[in-house]
């Protein structure tokens, strides 16, 4: 295999690609045997270039994975949860809650209640063992708001690369 | 019979990055690739798996920006609404969630995402006039940090599970 030096036309075909490979597979990669093949064959380019190109955006943390989103409550259990702590200390109780594994996402938003994480668990039992270890570890209160009713949940939406300013679309 | 604990803990991880990826799980699991496939194939059908595609970061794209947007809904709207707002393709949450008396009054629950800033709030602009809430007691929860992010791990691998007792 050899390695071409990127040209500018180069750059942008790979965009354009990327942009389709993102937008176009987000509810529906292939069921076959050879799933990555046949995305390639329906993009007009070689499973090699889009492996590869896959890789490249997981690498580059833009694609987190080619995956299942399961309905909410179908595996296991989750719950959203909220504290409000104090801002000098938020780092560090940060680091606390993502250095658990049932934790995904752990976000800092603009409230009182400042520190917002999803935390995932087997069953209801679990779940609430693991709040009730972050509330002895950190010493702060936990506010779970477990999901009641889904209206709605990620189902994928437009996406517009842009990159640089030269792209002609 | 295909161990659908074993699939799950497999899957969520995302689907290995090769040939033939249903095949390599078939493999992690003692299974065989048409099992899995047959059987990721029945928990779409089920709506037990939403969807099975490409899962992005926004923020590395350029969706820099998203706020949680939570509102006071009186019991006999909560439906109507959280149905209006999860039909915009900017919003990629729409739950209801439990109000917590005095510390939290709030019951609906929407992601909203957009290039920056003003184009959350333009975007929230946009619901509420389609799904007329105005007036309705609502607070705008931006993301300033984000500490961690991936998919759900709902089951932990055995190993890890040893490890921390």
């Amino acid at each position: 295999m050899t390695v071409e030096p990127v040209s500018h036309h180069d750059a942008r075909k790979n965009t354009e690609l990327t942009q389709q490979l993102l937008n176009n597979f987000q509810h529906d990669i292939p069921l076959s045997p050879t799933p990555y093949a046949d995305m390639a064959e329906r993009l007009g380019v070689d499973e090699q270039i889009v492996l590869k190109l896959l890789k490249d955006l997981q690498d580059q943390g833009i694609l987190s994975r080619v995956g299942a989103v399961f309905r909410p409550n179908r595996v296991g259990v989750s719950t959203l949860a909220a504290m409000a702590v104090p801002e000098y200390r938020l780092q560090q109780v940060a680091d606390i809650i993502s250095a658990y594994s049932a934790v995904n996402h752990n976000y800092e938003r603009e409230h009182h209640f400042n520190l917002w994480f999803v935390v995932t668990a087997e069953n209801p039992q679990q779940l609430d063992d693991t709040l009730a270890d972050m509330e002895s570890r950190t010493d702060i209160r936990i506010l779970s708001l477990p999901m009641e009713k889904d209206y709605h949940i990620d189902l994928g939406f437009p996406l517009q690369l842009v990159q640089g300013g030269n792209h002609d679309r | 019979m295909i161990d659908e604990r074993k699939l799950i803990a497999s899957l969520q991880h995302g689907l290995p990055l090769v040939s033939r990826p249903y095949a390599a799980i078939a493999r992690q699991i003692d299974s065989s690739e048409e099992e899995v496939i047959n059987y990721i194939q029945l928990m779409k059908n089920q709506g037990d798996i939403k969807r099975f595609g490409v899962v992005v970061r926004h923020r590395k794209l350029g969706y820099k920006s998203n706020a949680m947007v939570v509102w006071d809904i009186a019991e006999d709207k909560v439906d109507e609404l959280g149905h209006c707002f999860g039909q915009f393709d900017f919003v990629t949450l729409s739950y209801r969630r439990p109000r917590h008396l005095p510390d939290w009054p709030y019951n609906l629950f929407c992601m909203i995402h957009g290039q920056d800033r003003a184009d959350v709030l333009t975007n929230l602009q946009l619901m509420i006039e389609s799904c007329d809430v105005k007036g309705i007691n609502h607070e705008v929860l931006f993301s300033t940090r984000c500490f961690k992010q991936r998919g759900a791990v709902y089951i932990q691998s055995e190993q890890k599970k040893s490890a921390r007792v």
